[in-house]
């Protein structure tokens, strides 16, 4: 691990690999002094108040993942699921065959509140994000781009290739936990 | 329990406390008050808690009628009215604060500190989001709390118009001399400027061609670089996570200063104590 300077009251904490990554974060969470502990794709950011923590010990935990899992609903009528077939080379079916086939994991969440970048896809469904984002993504909207699938928790602008939509709550700041998700938390998409 | 009016909101005033911290992981911004010192002496001059929300103000600030007697105070940039100091408010007075001046940000304490329904626990306005109690409109009804308490002292405030950086946490994104240019140019802060982000007008900065970054968690008084070279400064409502590279990152005492600067302003940096690339010496 490689722990650079984020400023005087951070660091980033390169990994090898997401698992890693979430590990890592798993053990820091919990340590005195310390304010947030962001996992990214190959990454932990860590702050803190006052003294700087001891950050060079960190053995990852034995297991990146919670033990959670969570199936999302989805209706695959997208706008954008012909393209995706299209620069995958598959039939609609085909597409949703494999978006649902797959056993995704939570490898971190960014963007806005409650949105998992999720790991795991298939390899054929890697297509590239939009040239031009979209103004507005409605909520709930199942997308991937590159070789990330997530749901928008809320409409948003956004570049990612739309497949469907799902009536889960990916955010509710009067839930506890707010967030549907968390970093290591299995998913899988399921057609309805 | 004491009414405030808002006869008059301004172009953005909101409220703040200390934030959000905590929630990174879930792609929640840290948010609260930008200018953290002002904030922080307008809670202590009129005896708040710490913790106390108080009206963040933009470019002009609000006009507010107080239905019974207050302990007010403004902060951060200058206003209509005395200036770091308690003001004593008599019941049914008007204050009409006007343009901000020295500054773009003013703060109004009020002793109670202002109420609203906390959101994740901090009363703070989320630009980006949309969390916490809505910005203030022309008619709205503010009410007055009961966050009187142990006041703390404020920090010692620097005043400067160059803050200083740390460099990284992706330095080495950059051809070598993107640092010099860095601290070595009077930036302008552009229009399209708020709380999410400073964006700054300069020369660019010359990246090196490594692709696309993984996107990583990201602080505020990050200068992240997109591919125009021109960086933006990230204020306290950004987004948790990024894939831009990080050049250098403004420090933890001096990200207050950078939210007093408005469209137009010049800003510089410079290398903090202690501060050094971690690309070595060539």
């Amino acid at each position: 691990m490689n722990v650079r300077p984020a400023g005087d009251r951070a660091a980033l904490i390169e990994l090898s690999d997401n698992d890693t990554a979430r590990a890592v974060a798993r053990v820091l969470a919990g340590r005195a002094g310390i304010v947030d502990v962001v996992p990214g794709h190959r990454t932990v950011l860590v702050t803190w108040e006052g003294e700087r923590p001891p950050l060079d010990d960190v053995a990852p935990a034995p297991v990146g993942a919670t033990g959670r899992s969570a199936e999302l609903a989805v209706t695959y009528d997208g706008v954008d699921l012909d393209d995706v077939a299209g620069l995958a080379g598959l039939s609609r079916e085909e597409v949703v065959a494999r978006h649902t086939a797959a056993s995704y994991v939570v490898a971190f969440l960014g963007f806005v509140p409650g949105f998992a970048y999720l790991l795991g896809g298939d390899e054929r469904l890697r297509v590239p994000r939009l040239d031009t984002p979209r103004e507005r993504v409605p909520a709930g909207s199942v997308a991937l781009a590159g070789r990330y699938s997530g749901v928008y928790p809320r409409a948003t602008p956004g570049g990612w290739r739309l497949l469907g939509r799902t009536d889960a709550l990916l955010f509710d700041a009067d839930r506890e936990p707010p967030a549907l998700l968390a970093p290591g938390d299995r998913v899988r998409f399921v057609a309805v | 329990m004491n009414r405030v009016a808002v006869v008059s909101a301004g172009p953005l005033t909101t409220l703040q406390d200390a934030g959000r911290a905590g929630l990174a992981h879930l792609g929640v911004p840290p948010s609260g008050a930008f200018d953290r010192n002002a904030f922080a002496l307008g809670n202590h001059l009129v005896g708040n808690a710490p913790h106390a929300a108080a009206l963040e103000a933009t470019l002009v600030a609000p006009t507010l009628r107080f239905a019974e007697a207050a302990v007010v105070a403004v902060t951060g940039a200058r206003t209509a009215l005395a200036h770091g100091e308690p003001i004593e408010v008599t019941a049914g007075a008007t204050l009409e604060l006007g343009p901000c001046r020295d500054g773009v940000r003013a703060y109004i304490a009020v002793y109670g500190g202002f109420d609203a329904e906390p959101v994740l626990g901090s009363r703070s306005h989320d630009l980006l989001t949309g969390l916490g109690p809505p910005p203030l409109r022309d008619g709205d009804e503010l009410v007055v709390g009961d966050a009187a308490g142990e006041p703390t002292p404020p920090p010692p405030v620097r005043m400067s118009d160059v803050l200083r950086i740390a460099p990284g946490p992706r330095d080495d994104w950059f051809e070598p001399e993107a640092l010099d240019i860095l601290t070595g140019t009077t930036w302008r802060v552009a229009n399209a400027s708020n709380r999410v982000g400073l964006r700054l007008e300069g020369p660019p900065l010359p990246r090196l061609e490594r692709g696309e970054l993984l996107s990583e968690g990201v602080v505020t008084g990050a200068l992240q670089v997109p591919p125009s070279g021109r960086p933006i400064l990230l204020g306290p409502d950004h987004p948790t996570t990024g894939g831009y590279p990080i050049l250098a990152v403004v420090l933890h005492d001096d990200v207050p200063l950078a939210a007093q600067l408005g469209p137009g302003a010049p800003v510089r940096f410079a290398l903090g104590r202690g501060q050094h690339s971690s690309l070595g010496e060539s």
